[in-house]
């Protein structure tokens, strides 16, 4: 039922998400944020029941931000982040299993390049140029196939992410109002804007 | 009669010291010395190798230099039985972090993770400490390349240039007249600044060669033998191919004679010169 998007782009990644948490008939909140900080330049936005998506999301976090403390301020690439929660997700599986479909996106001081990673609830990972995660990408995966190109600029991933918004909007059955965009660059993980503040409670 | 297990292993003194951490220390000034150089483009570790006796079976790669994993490998001054099995921690904590980040493990964090495991020997479980010291070479992304040095006691430290075993302080005292000395003499010539913070400006890496025959320079100092040859040492370094893979290289006898005969050379043209 959750929509999480991703559009990697020449210097960035965006990561858009609908902001609804609501479970069968009831939406219990209307902006919540569910693309979640892992470190300065790297985020996850998460779809799956609240109760996995946060404690998923900050356990891999918190974990990330030991690293950073233990070894004297190094940071974990994008790459090694994504192995790691997939890791982590591939051994709950057959423990006690999170039920959350991941799109990991970060930006890599050192290479000076973006990436994001798609990993399903059953800690399937790959690296992709864009992704969807829900009922959105029987909608939206087709648009993102048409118009993902290399090079694109900020604005036009931005664009191709509205797009998709709109679509569904119009075409699917489940009201979305409020989408919250992020974006990922060398300047860290900043909001774009968002339909609901998350903050307002 | 409790009085006699009082010089446990993890105990303090009434002075304050950990008398078996140090004993042990004692015990790796004896063994063959290793000395390891960091030059601009890989690291040089260079040791002595005690055993030459005839009868010996040649070993399948080496005696006293270990390959930690694709990145990183280190020699051994000490107990050897000792080091195998510190040596097989680090492969598994290598091995176990590429295969949580499928990624290389920084140096760092596999030379803290080995000295953490003797550290707990010194601490708790009333066993004796490793009498073992690590010279620890390797590369990462983050540092580039890197030598460290570890003993019993757990503890830890970066190195540009270092030497442990018989007759260390020999070794080290050459290296400081000698590390980072360019064609430039005269201000070149002094003791490297220990203090200073500009000290990086001050020294030049050596390139590999220069880092090879100033290993062998050293072990000749640190050799009571009257001649070296190249099968009392083994020369080893860590370098970076064009794909940008490290390549771990244990010169071969041929190899070693040269750089042997270079610093001999060299060695009789100063006296020569002087």
């Amino acid at each position: 039922m959750d929509t999480v998007f991703g559009v990697e782009y020449d210097g960035g990644v965006i990561l858009a998400a609908d902001q609804a948490n609501a479970r069968s008939i009831l939406i219990y909140q209307s902006n919540l944020d569910k693309i979640t900080h892992l470190s300065s330049h790297s985020a996850m936005g998460v779809s799956g029941p609240n109760a996995d998506l946060v404690n998923f999301t900050e356990y891999i976090a918190k974990n990330l931000a030991l690293y950073e403390l233990s070894n004297d301020g190094l940071k974990l690439s994008t790459h090694a982040q994504a192995h790691f929660a997939r890791g982590e997700l591939a051994t709950a599986l057959r423990k006690g299993p999170y039920q959350v479909n991941v799109l990991l996106g970060g930006y890599d001081i050192s290479s000076s390049k973006a990436s994001l990673y798609t990993i399903d609830y059953l800690a399937a990972m790959t690296k992709v140029h864009y992704g969807c995660q829900g009922y959105a990408s029987n909608f939206c995966l087709s648009i993102m196939d048409r118009d993902w190109k290399e090079g694109l600029t900020k604005d036009q991933a931005i664009a191709i992410v509205e797009k998709c918004i709109k679509e569904l909007q119009v075409r699917f059955l489940i009201s979305q109002p409020n989408f919250i965009i992020k974006c990922i660059d060398k300047e860290g993980v900043n909001v774009i804007k968002y339909g609901a503040d998350p903050a307002d409670n | 009669m409790a009085r006699r297990y009082d010089s446990s292993t993890t105990t303090f003194s009434p002075e304050g010291r950990l008398h078996q951490v140090e004993y042990a220390i004692e015990a790796i000034n004896n063994a063959g010395t290793c000395v390891g150089i960091l030059a601009k483009n890989g690291v040089v570790m260079a040791c002595e190798k005690k055993v030459t006796s005839s009868l010996l079976a040649p070993t399948k790669t080496s005696e006293k230099t270990y390959k930690l994993c694709d990145h990183a490998a280190c020699t051994v001054a000490g107990l050897t039985a000792d080091a195998n099995i510190l040596i097989d921690q680090a492969r598994l904590r290598a091995g176990r972090y590429q295969y949580q980040y499928v990624e290389p493990i920084p140096m760092e964090q596999l030379v803290e993770h080995v000295c953490n495991y003797k550290q707990a020997y010194t601490q708790y479980g009333g066993l004796r400490p490793f009498g073992v010291s690590f010279l620890f070479a390797g590369y990462d992304t983050h540092y580039g390349f890197q030598l460290y040095q570890s003993d019993p006691s757990g503890n830890y430290s970066g190195w540009k240039a270092t030497v442990v075993g018989a007759n260390n302080q020999a070794g080290k005292s050459l290296l400081k007249t000698e590390y980072g000395v360019t064609s430039n003499k005269e201000e070149t010539k002094e003791e490297m600044k220990t203090n200073d913070m500009k000290g990086d400006d001050v020294v030049e890496m050596p390139d590999l060669e220069g880092a090879l025959e100033l290993a062998v320079k050293v072990l000749n100092k640190t050799m009571d033998a009257t001649a070296t040859s190249s099968d009392k040492m083994e020369l080893f370094s860590l370098t970076l191919d064009d794909k940008g893979e490290c390549v771990h290289k244990i010169l071969t006898a041929d190899e070693t004679q040269k750089v042997i005969d270079k610093v001999e050379a060299k060695a009789a043209a100063a006296a020569t010169e002087s």
